[in-house]
């Protein structure tokens, strides 16, 4: 499992630039176009990501969800989910930012390493800012009436969220 | 809708931190807030930038396109009420392969062209079709190969082994892929049943 991931990437790259140069492409004048472009995305979301980064510090700092766990932390009885990841699975399919800079803070407190900043990446890899695609994608064809699609996107979130939960166990 | 969490996430910290006598924490937070959204950008922009300049020799290449194509026979089984040759289909496997890639710059503009054709072919233009349900909730159940926002923050942290949840990842997405399809398929046989 450990060599699957430690090549993934290097595989990929070697497929692309080798597919570049059969096709007789200039594969570094693309490069360098693309990574300009690459250039301008980032400093384009800095606005959003500097707008969620404040929110949710103002929001963790406040210690309102230790309060929050304390109420609800009796109910759960023996299910140990560490409950940090919660108010990131709730943003997740809302904004890719806010749940973003929630992985950066677990990262912050507990290190990417650990079983909750494992849990965050794979949380972060296996679901999409559902909300937000559906009321992009709906709005741009003007329906109004979208019947299942929302509830079937956040179905599929939330059996991601607890895949991710198991899987992230047996993995490490 | 974001807004209104925002604004949400805010008015929480600030009302209970102002109530459980918390508030230097606040004042401190506020002030240091804009620097850590800087480290975090500065922690995103490199790997983004290489990213984004090895996927623009895959979508030059051609090579993209390739993919979508191999894509196109399984996704086309997805979508039985659109026929075969529309061109729908073909921007949906550009739109999934685009996001399996990581490049969602190039996803977008091909998804929504996907609805726009879907649109063209529906009945009923104020109602969702089965085909663009079925086709959001494939999109939006996310199939990432490479999420290099999540492996250049691990490195940014020093993680031993920052691919290491690669793998998992994909795992789950096809849990959560399957999950949905699933659901949108046997809602889809009751309804015709009904009619």
């Amino acid at each position: 499992m450990e060599i699957i991931s430690k090549i993934i990437l290097p595989i990929f790259i070697i497929i692309i630039v080798f597919y570049g140069v059969k096709k007789k492409i200039n594969v570094y004048d693309a490069f360098l176009e693309g990574a300009k472009e690459g250039l301008v995305t980032t400093f384009n979301i800095f606005p959003s990501v500097m707008a969620m980064i404040f929110a949710i510090n103002i929001f963790l700092d406040s210690n309102f969800l230790s309060f929050v766990i304390k109420l609800i932390s009796p109910m759960l009885g023996n299910i140990t989910v560490p409950l940090e990841i919660i108010p990131m699975a709730l943003l997740r399919p809302i904004s890719g930012t806010a749940s973003l800079a929630i992985m950066n803070d677990i990262f912050k407190s507990f290190g990417p390493d650990s079983f909750i900043g494992r849990l965050a990446s794979v949380l972060q890899g296996c679901t999409d800012t559902t909300i937000y695609v559906i009321a992009l994608y709906f709005g741009t064809v003007k329906i109004t009436k979208i019947k299942h699609a929302l509830w079937g996107g956040l179905f599929a979130d939330l059996v991601g969220i607890i895949a991710a939960i198991i899987i992230t166990n047996l993995f490490f | 809708m974001v807004g209104y969490i925002w604004a949400f996430l805010i008015g929480i910290g600030i009302i209970y931190s102002l109530l459980s006598g918390n508030i230097n924490v606040i004042n401190e937070s506020i002030l240091t807030n804009a620097n850590e959204a800087l480290d975090l950008i500065l922690n995103l922009l490199p790997i983004i930038v290489l990213w984004t300049g090895i996927l623009k020799i895959a979508e030059v290449s051609g090579l993209l396109d390739k993919f979508a194509h191999v894509l196109n026979p399984l996704l086309s089984k997805l979508f039985p009420t659109v026929p075969k040759d529309n061109k729908a289909l073909g921007y949906i496997s550009s739109n999934i392969a685009a996001n399996m890639l990581g490049l969602g710059s190039a996803a977008t503009p091909a998804g929504l062209k996907a609805m726009n054709e879907l649109q063209k072919i529906n009945s009923d233009k104020n109602v969702a079709s089965p085909a663009m349900i079925t086709f959001l909730i494939l999109n939006t159940a996310g199939v990432t190969l490479i999420p290099t926002t999540i492996l250049a923050l691990r490195v940014a942290y020093n993680s031993l082994n920052p691919g290491e949840i690669i793998l998992p990842a994909i795992l789950a997405t096809i849990c959560s892929s399957v999950a949905g399809l699933t659901l949108d398929y046997f809602i889809r046989k009751r309804s015709q049943k009904w009619k």
